[in-house]
C-alpha cells in the first residue's frame, strides 16, 4: 500500500510547522523522515495518522484521502507506533495489543480464537510471549516498544508509521527495534533520529530543515557531509562500512570540523 | 575463520534487513492457523470474571434484603420477600388484568405498619441506593478514563457542585418549570455539563490535558459553584429553602418514593448500557487520545457522546439525592484492583459494587446512630476522605518503588 502527500502545510500560531512538503512511500519501501528536533517530523507524521489536520494539502493512503474517510476506516489501514504510556493506570501486555483488533470489531462484537489466536502470534513475533500476563507498566523501555510493536502487528494494517520508535532507548533496543520492523517487510515511514540508523535501514529519506523539505532520495545520495552542517549544524565524515556496505557517519564538533576542513584544503 | 564468520554475519545481515523482499498488497500478520478450540490464558481469567459477577449479584441480593430488613424498626426477612412477592403480584395483576393474585394466593401474615415501612418507605429507598450508587460508580469510572487521571470523580470535579446550583436555581426561582416534575434533573444535567465543559477546557492546552490543572480548575469551580449555591440560599426571601437544600446537600436517599424512581432507573439503565457498549473506546482513550485516534476512535464524537452522557446520569443522580461523595471515586478504584483496568470488566463490576457500597452504607447511615439518622453522603464523606489520602499515600510508594 503506498502513501502520497501532496503539498502539507501545517501550522500553529502562525508559525509554519509544516510548509508544503510532498512526500511519497512506495509499496515495500521503508522510508525514513530526518531532522533536527522541531524540524517538522512529527507533525507531519501526525497529519499523516490523522491527529493533525493539514492547512493544505492532501494525504493519500493506496488512493484515499486520509481525511475524507472515518478514523476506523484509516486504522484499518495504517498502525501507528509511537512513544506511548498509560500513565497511572495499568494495563497487562495481552489487553494493550488485543487493542490492535480494535478498529476490526464493531460495539458488539467480542474477542474470537481468531483475535487470541493473531495476538499469540504477535507476541511470539516479537519475542514477548511469555510477558503476556505482566503488566505494561513494569516493563522497560525496549519492550514496551515491542508490545506497541505487537498491537501494531495485529491491527493488521498494511501500512506502518513509526514516529520516533526508539527515542530514550539504548543502541541495543535501537537495532533490535527497527531490526524487527525490517524484518516485516511492511511499507513503513519513520521519523528517525539517528543519522547511522536511518543510513543502515531505509531505503529512502527525507530529510526536513525548519518544516521544509530539503533534500530526498537514498541515504548515499542525501547524507553528505554538507547537507547534515546545514541540517543539524555539525560537522561529519561519511564513509561505506566495509561489513555492512551502508554508510557509517562520524560526528565532529566544530573545533575538530573546521581543523579537518583546513586540513583537505591544505 | 575470522573472515569466514564476518561474512557470514554479513550475509545473514544482508538477508534480514537489507533486501526488501517484494511485497504485494499483503498485511503485516495473518495468523499460521486457527485451530478449533485452544485452549488460552483468557478462559481462566474469563471464568473467574463471571464468578465474580455471580458472587456480587448474590451480594446484592443480600444488601437489597438487609436494606430493606434493617431499620429503627427490624423487620423479619422472610416478612420483606412475602410483601415484595405479594406486591409483584398484585402490580402484575393491575397492568395485565390476568389476575395472577387469585392463583398465588399469598396469606397476609404482616401489619398494615410493616407493609407501609416496607413497601412505601424501604424499598423505594434501597432502589433509589441501587440506581444511585451504580450510576455514580460508572460515571466515575468513565470520567477516570475520559481524563487519564485515576482521582477524578462527579465530585472532585466540581461536575456535582454543578448540578447542585442547577437544582437550586430550580428550588430558589423556579428555573425549568416548563420541564415539570422533571426541572430540578434538567437544572442539574445543565448544571452538570456545563461544569464538566468548563473544567476539561480549563485543563486542556495544546491538546493535552495536565492533570494537576485538571484537579486544581475542578476544585476551583467547585469552591465557587458551592459559593454560589450558599449565596442563593441566603439571599432567598423562601425561608424553608436553606432547610431543604442544606439535607439535600449532603446527599441524602431518606424520603424517596416510588414516583422518584423511574427517572434514575431510566439514566442508570440507558446510561450503563452505552458506557459498558464504549469499553473498548474507554480501553484505548486511557492509553492516550493519539493512541485511541489510531486505533479507529473518532475523537471529537467519542468524547462529545461520553460528556452528554456522563453529565446526563450525573445530573439526574444528583437531582434525586444530593451530592453523594466518593462513591465515583472508590468504587471504580476497588474494581481495578480485582479486575485490572479492561472496561469491559470494570464497567460491568463498578455497577453492581456500586449499588452494594451504596446500599449498605445507607444502612449504616440510618442504624447506626439511631435514633439519629445521618444523611447518607456525612458517612461516605466521613470513609471517602481516608481513602483518597490512602489511595495518594499508595500512588506515592508506586511512583518510589518505580523509581
Amino acid at each position: 500500500m503506498n502513501l502520497q502527500a501532496e503539498n502539507v502545510s501545517w501550522s500553529v500560531a502562525a508559525k509554519q510547522i509544516v510548509d508544503a512538503v510532498s512526500l511519497v512511500v512506495d509499496e515495500g519501501e521503508f522510508v525514513g523522515l530526518i531532522g533536527p528536533n522541531g524540524s517538522g517530523k512529527s507533525s507531519l507524521l501526525r497529519t499523516i495518522y490523522r491527529i493533525l489536520q493539514p492547512d493544505t494539502g492532501v494525504i493519500e493512503l493506496g488512493g484515499t484521502n486520509v481525511w475524507d474517510v472515518t478514523p476506523g476506516e484509516v486504522a484499518r489501514q495504517m498502525a501507528v507506533v509511537m512513544q506511548e504510556s498509560t500513565g497511572d493506570f495499568d494495563f497487562s501486555v495481552r489487553e494493550i495489543v488485543m487493542m490492535g483488533r480494535n478498529p476490526h470489531k464493531g460495539m458488539f462484537d467480542r474477542e474470537t480464537v481468531w483475535d487470541i489466536q493473531l495476538v499469540d502470534d504477535a507476541l511470539d513475533q516479537v519475542g514477548i510471549i511469555d510477558f503476556a500476563q505482566r503488566s505494561f507498566l513494569t516493563l522497560s523501555g525496549g519492550e514496551k516498544q515491542r508490545v506497541l510493536i505487537a498491537r501494531a502487528l495485529v491491527q493488521q494494517a498494511k501500512f506502518l508509521v513509526l514516529d520516533e520508535p526508539t527515542n530514550h532507548l539504548d543502541i541495543h533496543y535501537q537495532l533490535e527495534i527497527l531490526e524487527l520492523v525490517k524484518s516485516l517487510g511492511t511499507t513503513t515511514i519513520a521519523a528517525l533520529h539517528e543519522l547511522n540508523l536511518a543510513a543502515l535501514y531505509c531505503d529512502r529519506l527525507y530529510v526536513l530543515k525548519q518544516g521544509q523539505l530539503v533534500a530526498s532520495g537514498t541515504p548515499e545520495a542525501v547524507l553528505h557531509p554538507d547537507l547534515i552542517r546545514d541540517v543539524y549544524g555539525v560537522w561529519s565524515e561519511v564513509s561505506l562500512h566495509s561489513l555492512t556496505g551502508k554508510l557509517t557517519i562520524t560526528f565532529f564538533p566544530e573545533k575538530v570540523g573546521r581543523l579537518l576542513d583546513r586540513k583537505k584544503k591544505g | 575463520m575470522e573472515r569466514s564468520t564476518l561474512d557470514d554475519y554479513r550475509t545473514s545481515f544482508v538477508a534480514n534487513s537489507l533486501v526488501i523482499p517484494s511485497l504485494g498488497d499483503k498485511p503485516i500478520s495473518t495468523p499460521a492457523e486457527v485451530q478449533g478450540n485452544t485452549p488460552s490464558p483468557k478462559s481462566t481469567e474469563r471464568l473467574r470474571f463471571w464468578l465474580l459477577l455471580g458472587g456480587l449479584i448474590a451480594l446484592l441480593l443480600i444488601s437489597v434484603t438487609l436494606g430493606v430488613s434493617l431499620g429503627p424498626v427490624d423487620i423479619p426477612i422472610g416478612v420483606v420477600w412475602w410483601i415484595a412477592a405479594s406486591e409483584t403480584i398484585n402490580v402484575f395483576s393491575d397492568i395485565t388484568s390476568f389476575e395472577l393474585n387469585r392463583w398465588a394466593d399469598i396469606e397476609e401474615n404482616w401489619t398494615r405498619a410493616q407493609f407501609n415501612i416496607i413497601w412505601l418507605i424501604r424499598f423505594p429507598r434501597v432502589l433509589m441506593g441501587f440506581f444511585v450508587g451504580a450510576g455514580l460508580a460508572v460515571v466515575g469510572a468513565t470520567m477516570q478514563a475520559l481524563v487519564r487521571n485515576p482521582l477524578a470523580d462527579p465530585y472532585i470535579l466540581g461536575i456535582s457542585s454543578g448540578a447542585s446550583v442547577g437544582a437550586v436555581m430550580v428550588l430558589a426561582f423556579g428555573a425549568f418549570a416548563f420541564a415539570g416534575i422533571y426541572a430540578i434533573s434538567v437544572g442539574a444535567f445543565f448544571g452538570a455539563i456545563l461544569t464538566f465543559l468548563t473544567v476539561f477546557l480549563l485543563a486542556r492546552s495544546h491538546g493535552r490535558l495536565h492533570p494537576a490543572r485538571l484537579i486544581l480548575a475542578g476544585v476551583a469551580v467547585a469552591y465557587f459553584f458551592s459559593g454560589l449555591t450558599s449565596f442563593i440560599i441566603l439571599t432567598s426571601d423562601n425561608r424553608e429553602l436553606a432547610r431543604t437544600v442544606l439535607a439535600w446537600l449532603l446527599g441524602s436517599l431518606a424520603g424517596t418514593n416510588w414516583s422518584e424512581l423511574t427517572l434514575p432507573a431510566a439514566a442508570l439503565f440507558f446510561g450503563s448500557v452505552y458506557l459498558v457498549l464504549q469499553a473498548r473506546g474507554l480501553n484505548a482513550l486511557i492509553v492516550g487520545d493519539e493512541t485511541a485516534a489510531t486505533l479507529g476512535v473518532d475523537l471529537t464524537r467519542f468524547r462529545c457522546s461520553l460528556f452528554l452522557v456522563v453529565s446526563l446520569v450525573t445530573g439526574v443522580m444528583v437531582a434525586v439525592s444530593g451530592a453523594i461523595g466518593f462513591v465515583g471515586l472508590m468504587i471504580p478504584h476497588i474494581v481495578r484492583l480485582m479486575v485490572g483496568t479492561d472496561h469491559r470488566r470494570v464497567m460491568p463490576v463498578s455497577i453492581f459494587a456500586g449499588s452494594i457500597f451504596l446500599i449498605l452504607f445507607d444502612v449504616v447511615a440510618r442504624t447506626a446512630f439511631n435514633p439519629v439518622e445521618l444523611p447518607v453522603g456525612v458517612i461516605t464523606s466521613l470513609l471517602g476522605g481516608p481513602f483518597f489520602l490512602w489511595l495518594l499515600h499508595r500512588q506515592m510508594k508506586n511512583l518510589r518503588s518505580m523509581q
